[in-house]
C-alpha cells in the first residue's frame, strides 16, 4: 500500500498491470467462479423444499442423504467403472495410434490422420446418435442381461471411442521431441522390436501416457451427451441420474453429489499439474 | 519415418487395434446414420433406405429453417461475446510476470476440467427468477426505495410498486449467457498461444513510431494475432453450435438449438431418417466451418496453421 509512490510506472506494454483491464479479469474470474462457488455453498443449505432459494442455515444432512441415495451412488460407481476402463484401453489404442503415425509412412495416411481427428472435432451430438443407432440396429451390442459390469459395455466402447484420439494427440506431441539415434543404436546393439519397444520407447512417451490417461478419465467421467443417448434403464452414469433429477425434481442432493465430484475433478487437475512439473524438474536436471 | 513395407508384421500390430476401433465403434456408426438420412420409415422399428431426399428436403421448411438461423445467431453471438472478452484477457495473462502467468491460465482454463451438467446446472441457481441475480437486483430495488422515501419521493412509485424479478432463463438472454460460461475457457487458449507467440517489438515499434495504444491495438496487435483469433472463433464456433445441454436446461424448451430437435427425433418423435438428416446437416456445417479456418490459416503460411 504505502510503497505506491515507488513503484516503477506501467509501461505501455504492460497490459496485466492497468486497472481496466485487471478489473476485466477479476470481472471475469467472478463470472466463472461464483455459480461454482454459490453451488457448493447452497449444498449445506439447510432448506427442505428447493434448496436452492433462502438460505436456512448449515447441515451436512444432504451430502448423508446422497451417500444414502442408492440409485445415486450405484450411478456413481457405474461412473468410476467406466472411466478406469475406458482409461485403460484408451491409452494403449491412443499409444498405439501415435507410434503409428509417428513411426511410418503407409498409404491414406492423411485420410487416416483427419479420422483419428473426427472424434475430437465433431459435435458430441452427432457421435451420440451414432452410437445409439449403432448399437440398436447392428447386432453388435452388449446384450441388457449380461449383468454388472457388462451390461455398461456400450457405454465404454463409446467412450473409448472418442477418448482415444485424445489421448493419441497428447502421446504424438510427446513423441515428437524423442531422439531417434537411441533407438537406431539399441537396434544395433541387437534388441528386437518389442525390447525396443517395452524399454525405450514406453519409459519417453510415460508423461504423454499420464497425460493422456487423466484427460481420457476425466473426458468418460464428464461426459453427458454421447452416454445420455447409449445408457439404458439401468446403465445410469452419474451424470445421466443427476440430468434426470434436475430434470424432473430439484433436491439438494444433487447440490452436494455435484460439489463431491467437483472435488474428485480438482483432486485430479491438481495430479496432472503436480506430474506435469515434477516432469518438467526431471527434464531440467 | 519408414515405410510400413519395411516391417509390415509390426506396423500391423501397431495399426490394427486403433484402426479397428475407429472404422467398427465410429465411422461405421457414423456411415449408418448416414444411410438411415436417405431412408424411410417403413414400420416402427424398420427403416429403409430408399435414397429419398424427403429428410434434407423437410429440413428447409420454415420451421426448421428458423432453427437453423436461430442456432447460428445464438452460436455466432456467444462466439463474439466470448472474443470480446477473451482476448484483453488473454492479453493480461500474456503480459502478466511469469511467476504469476501459468496460474493465472490455470484460474482460466479450470472451469473447463469441471462438468459440463454441473456447470450448467450451477447456473439455475444464478439465472432463475428467484436466483442470485433477482435476489441481488431485488436488494437494490429495496435500497433504491427506500433511498427515495427518505428524500420524499416515496409516493411517486419511481421504481415501481413492487420488484418485479427479470426472465433470465427460457430465453435468448439464458442460452447466450450459458453458451458464453461453458465456450469463454476455449476461446481463450489460442488467443493466448497467439499472443505469446507475438514478437513484442512490433508493438514497441508502433507507439514509438507515435500511433497511440488504441490505433496499436487494433493496427498491430490484432493483425498479428489474426490466425489465433481465426482458432478462436473456430474452436468456440463449432461446440457451441452443437450445444445441447446449455439450451435444454436454461432454454427450458422455450429455445430450441439444432442439438435439441435431433434429440427429439431419436428419443421421443421417433423419427429417425429426419434426425439423421438434422445430424448431417449439423456435420456439414462443422466441416465447412474447419476448411474455412484451413483455407484462411493456409493463406497466412503453414507455421501459424500449426498454432492451435
Amino acid at each position: 500500500m504505502f510503497r505506491r509512490g515507488n513503484r516503477e510506472p506501467i509501461g505501455p506494454l504492460e497490459y496485466a498491470r492497468r486497472l481496466h483491464l485487471r478489473l476485466l479479469f477479476f470481472v471475469t474470474l467472478v463470472f466463472l467462479y461464483a455459480p461454482i462457488v454459490v453451488l457448493v455453498i447452497f449444498s449445506f443449505n439447510d432448506s427442505r423444499r428447493g434448496g436452492n432459494v433462502i438460505w436456512r442455515g448449515f447441515t451436512t444432512d444432504y451430502y448423508v442423504k446422497a451417500f444414502n441415495n442408492e440409485s445415486l451412488m450405484e450411478a456413481f460407481a457405474n461412473s468410476l467403472t467406466i472411466a478406469f476402463v475406458c482409461t485403460l484401453v484408451s491409452v494403449v489404442l491412443g499409444a498405439l495410434t501415435a507410434v503409428m503415425l509417428w513411426r511410418f509412412r503407409f498409404p491414406f495416411k492423411a485420410g487416416f490422420e483427419g479420422a483419428v481427428a473426427l472424434p475430437i472435432v465433431i459435435p458430441e451430438i452427432c457421435m451420440g446418435v451414432a452410437m445409439m443407432v449403432f448399437f440398436a440396429r447392428s447386432g453388435i451390442s452388449v446384450p441388457p442381461d449380461w449383468g454388472y459390469p457388462w451390461n455398461l459395455g456400450n457405454i465404454t466402447i463409446a467412450h473409448i471411442a472418442f477418448s482415444f484420439p485424445f489421448v493419441a494427440m497428447v502421446v504424438r506431441a510427446r513423441l515428437a521431441n524423442f531422439n531417434r539415434e537411441l533407438e537406431e543404436s539399441a537396434k544395433d546393439l541387437g534388441a528386437t522390436e518389442w525390447q525396443v519397444f517395452r524399454d525405450i520407447l514406453i519409459p519417453h512417451m510415460r508423461p504423454g501416457l499420464v497425460a493422456g490417461g487423466l484427460l481420457a478419465f476425466t473426458l468418460s467421467l464428464d461426459d453427458f451427451v454421447i452416454t445420455f443417448f447409449t445408457s439404458g434403464p439401468d446403465t445410469v452414469t452419474f451424470p445421466v441420474k443427476v440430468y434426470s433429477m434436475v430434470r424432473f425434481s430439484v433436491t439438494p442432493e444433487v447440490n452436494a453429489a455435484s460439489t463431491v465430484l467437483i472435488l474428485i475433478t480438482l483432486v485430479l487437475t491438481a495430479l496432472a499439474i503436480w506430474l506435469q512439473n515434477r516432469e518438467k524438474k526431471e527434464t531440467r536436471q | 519415418m519408414e515405410s510400413w513395407r519395411r516391417n509390415p508384421l509390426v506396423f500391423a500390430a501397431i495399426a490394427l487395434p486403433p484402426a479397428f476401433w475407429l472404422v467398427l465403434f465410429f465411422l461405421v456408426p457414423l456411415g449408418i446414420v448416414w444411410l438411415y438420412s436417405f431412408g424411410e420409415n417403413i414400420d416402427l422399428v424398420t427403416i429403409e433406405t430408399t435414397w429419398t431426399l424427403e429428410n434434407y428436403r423437410r429440413a428447409g421448411e420454415p420451421e426448421i429453417f428458423t432453427l437453423f438461423v436461430r442456432s447460428l445467431w445464438l452460436a455466432g453471438v456467444a462466439t463474439l461475446v466470448c472474443l470480446v472478452v477473451g482476448f484483453p484477457i488473454a492479453l493480461v495473462i500474456t503480459t502478466s510476470s511469469p511467476k504469476w502467468k501459468s496460474w493465472l491460465l490455470l484460474l482460466i482454463i479450470l472451469p473447463f476440467w469441471t462438468n459440463l451438467l454441473i456447470r450448467t446446472y450451477a447456473l439455475l441457481n444464478i439465472l432463475g427468477s428467484r436466483g442470485r441475480i433477482n435476489e441481488a437486483l431485488g436488494w437494490l430495488w429495496e435500497m433504491g426505495d427506500g433511498f427515495l422515501t427518505i428524500i420524499g419521493l416515496g409516493q411517486l412509485n419511481l421504481l415501481g410498486e413492487r420488484f418485479t424479478p427479470l426472465t433470465l432463463l427460457g430465453n435468448n438472454f439464458g442460452v447466450i449467457f450459458g453458451l458464453v460460461y461453458v465456450a469463454l475457457p476455449f476461446t481463450v487458449l489460442p488467443l493466448y498461444a497467439a499472443l505469446e507467440r507475438m514478437d513484442r517489438s512490433y508493438i514497441e515499434a508502433s507507439l514509438d513510431l507515435g500511433a497511440g495504444q488504441l490505433r496499436t491495438f487494433f493496427s498491430v496487435i490484432i493483425p498479428l494475432a489474426s490466425s489465433g483469433i481465426v482458432s478462436a472463433i473456430i474452436i468456440t464456433f463449432i461446440p457451441t453450435l452443437g450445444s445441447f445441454l446449455t439450451p435444454d436446461l436454461l432454454g427450458r424448451g422455450q429455445v430450441d438449438m439444432i442439438a435439441n430437435v435431433i434429440e427429439r427425433q431419436f428419443k421421443s418423435a421417433n423419427d429417425w431418417p429426419f434426425g439423421a438428416a438434422l445430424s448431417f446437416i449439423l456435420l456439414y456445417a462443422t466441416f465447412f466451418a474447419l476448411a474455412a479456418r484451413s483455407l484462411l490459416a493456409g493463406r497466412r503460411g503453414r507455421e501459424d496453421a500449426e498454432a492451435f
